[in-house]
């Protein structure tokens, strides 16, 4: 019997792609979980510096206040001329370093970091389950950072309204505080597509056997970290917007009738409600704590028992 | 514990309870660190020694499970007891004060003779509270523009004041003295030195000095009507806050 000679459909596992030939590919947009995962390593870790920075003039500040740091009057003419620090530039201080830390330290690394890395290591999966969506989500993050660094250098400076931005405060800041908005957005879409990557992977690919109960407590925890952001991030969201529109489209969502600033009334005040930015705020601020400990936690129950040679227990 | 000094009724209860709660966690903590040193160092590594498995102590771990919940449910219950006092029941007859804070100051109204607040014999002040000693004072806090925090640390008073709410809090000043009113709720660049006074005076010196402040007053009005700028003078900029608490009343 002759057969016709049939080009074989390749049938790859789920998240089993070609090696990469290029050094662009095997570096920079790569698809590697473990890649990315050191690019989200690195890139924690060069914003970690950055916060590490603005908390070091705080204290500087604290220390010595009125001191001048006279390359600072180079580097910020605006928030430190001369080197002298003014008010609203040790505010922005602090809400940066608080804002870069949790959001763009933190998070990137125990999640987007260990998360890429460990979690198809620890459940026998090839890759994670959409290594696209996984270059995306790294990608996206890198210009959240560009937008939050940029707003060092805009008029007026970087958002001064602590890191929960409580309205009306952040609705009548200067420009940086936009800034701030756009860049919490951009980072929260790139949170958003790892939460969907993690959650899919975890429950989709695990290796034959493997069941939730049986599956190491590093990835539980970084399960429900992903389970907490795709829950609470869209409400941040949300509010990121709400707050946008306050501030550029004319909208009132947080902004009562007769709101007078500096002796003079705010054009669009009216029918807002101040509270619903700190309910918004923290239904995604809560779960927020749990987002940022949760992994570590996982991390520690996994080393613990290595060292103390016996298996956990609770 | 070095707390600040009590100028008000109820700022033993509010101590009390902190103190309880200190001692109760403060135990705790010793106890958890002291035993954490201690399985360090008495199960520590030695040759020839292998470790025994365990499933864990069912019995142990409802007892930790139990006994902070019932901490929990006390401090619960006392609590309750001392939020009513201080948050739910407000006194009768007593001293009605108006706040209203703005970007950096604290807008103080009186109501004068008529015991009515949006009057002409209404006394204002910048930063300066007086209140008689021994009488419970409602104060009704509010704000003109950002968020602020009405932070009496001495009375163990500390109430948000948010734009378009009116927040009525009482305390009542126990002793004779002058403390510092602080914003604890980062409200912009001037926020460090958003500072006011509070006096607590005997009953003759409170009146004394409120009649002082209307007389003060009156003798300001016809020269700040006449300059009728933008500009605002302390008298003049109580107006805004008035349309805010009348505006933000009705929605």
């Amino acid at each position: 019997m002759s057969t016709v000679a049939k080009p074989r459909e390749v049938h790859h596992a789920p998240g089993v792609h070609a090696a990469p030939t290029s050094f662009w590919r095997k570096y920079i947009f790569s698809l590697d979980h473990k890649v990315i995962g050191k690019q989200y390593l690195f890139y924690a870790l060069f914003m970690l510096v950055i916060g590490g920075v603005l908390a070091t003039l705080v204290r500087y500040q604290l220390a010595w206040p009125g001191r001048p740091l006279p390359f600072m009057g180079k580097i910020a003419p605006d928030g430190m001329p001369g080197g002298v620090m003014l008010p609203e530039y040790y505010n922005s201080l602090f809400t940066m370093h608080a804002t870069i830390m949790i959001f763009f330290a933190i998070m990137p690394i125990l999640i987007g970091a260990f998360g890429n890395f460990v979690i198809p290591i620890q459940i026998g999966a090839r890759d994670m389950a959409f290594p696209k969506l996984n270059m995306m989500s790294f990608w996206v993050a890198v210009p959240a950072a560009v937008v939050i660094i940029w707003s060092f250098f805009v008029t007026g400076g970087a958002a001064a309204g602590g890191w929960t931005s409580y309205a009306p405060l952040s609705a009548i800041q200067p420009k940086g505080q936009t800034l701030w908005l756009i860049s919490l957005l951009i980072l929260g879409l790139s949170s958003l597509l790892s939460a969907v990557n993690f959650l899919t992977t975890i429950i989709n690919m695990r290796a034959p056997g493997l069941t939730f109960f049986r599956m190491p407590l590093t990835t539980w925890a970084l399960f429900i970290t992903a389970l907490l952001l795709l829950l609470a991030l869209p409400v941040l969201s949300a509010a990121l917007i709400m707050l946008l529109f306050d501030r550029t489209l004319g909208t009132t969502f947080f902004l009562p009738a007769g709101l007078v600033v500096s002796g003079q009334p705010w054009p669009n005040a009216g029918g807002g409600q101040v509270l619903l930015w700190q309910h918004l705020f923290w239904f995604f601020g809560h779960p927020e704590v749990y987002i940022m400990i949760l992994p570590a936690m996982g991390i520690t129950s996994e080393i613990l028992p290595v060292f103390a040679r016996k298996p956990i227990f609770g | 514990m070095r707390l600040p000094e009590q100028a008000s009724t109820y700022a033993p209860d509010i101590d009390n309870m902190f103190h309880l709660i200190m001692w109760i966690t403060g135990v705790i903590f010793v106890i958890v660190e002291l035993l954490l040193l201690f399985f360090l160092w008495r199960y520590r590594h030695r040759p020839g020694r292998v470790a025994t498995y365990t499933h864990g102590n069912n019995r142990l771990e409802v007892i930790w499970t139990i006994i902070p919940a019932l901490i929990c449910v006390m401090l619960a219950l006392l609590s309750r007891r001392i939020w009513d006092h201080i948050k739910e029941n407000m006194p009768h007859d007593a001293v009605e004060i108006q706040v209203t804070a703005e970007q950096f100051a604290w807008n103080i109204r009186y109501p004068g003779p008529d015991g009515k607040f949006g009057t002409a014999d209404d006394v204002t002040t910048l930063n300066q509270l007086h209140v008689p000693v021994g009488k419970p004072v409602i104060v009704t806090v509010t704000s003109k523009d950002v968020i602020h925090s009405f932070f009496l640390p001495e009375f163990r008073v500390k109430q948000d004041a948010v734009p378009g709410m009116h927040t009525r809090i009482w305390f009542e000043g126990n002793k004779v003295g002058h403390w510092e009113i602080a914003c604890a709720e980062l409200c912009g660049l001037g926020h460090f030195r958003m500072k006011g006074f509070i006096t607590v005076d005997t009953q003759e010196d409170y009146q004394k000095w409120l009649a002082e402040q209307a007389a003060a007053q009156t003798a300001e009005a016809p020269a700040a009507a006449a300059a009728a700028a933008p500009a605002p003078a302390p008298a003049t900029a109580a107006d805004p806050a008035k349309t805010v608490a009348e505006k933000g009343g009705s929605s």
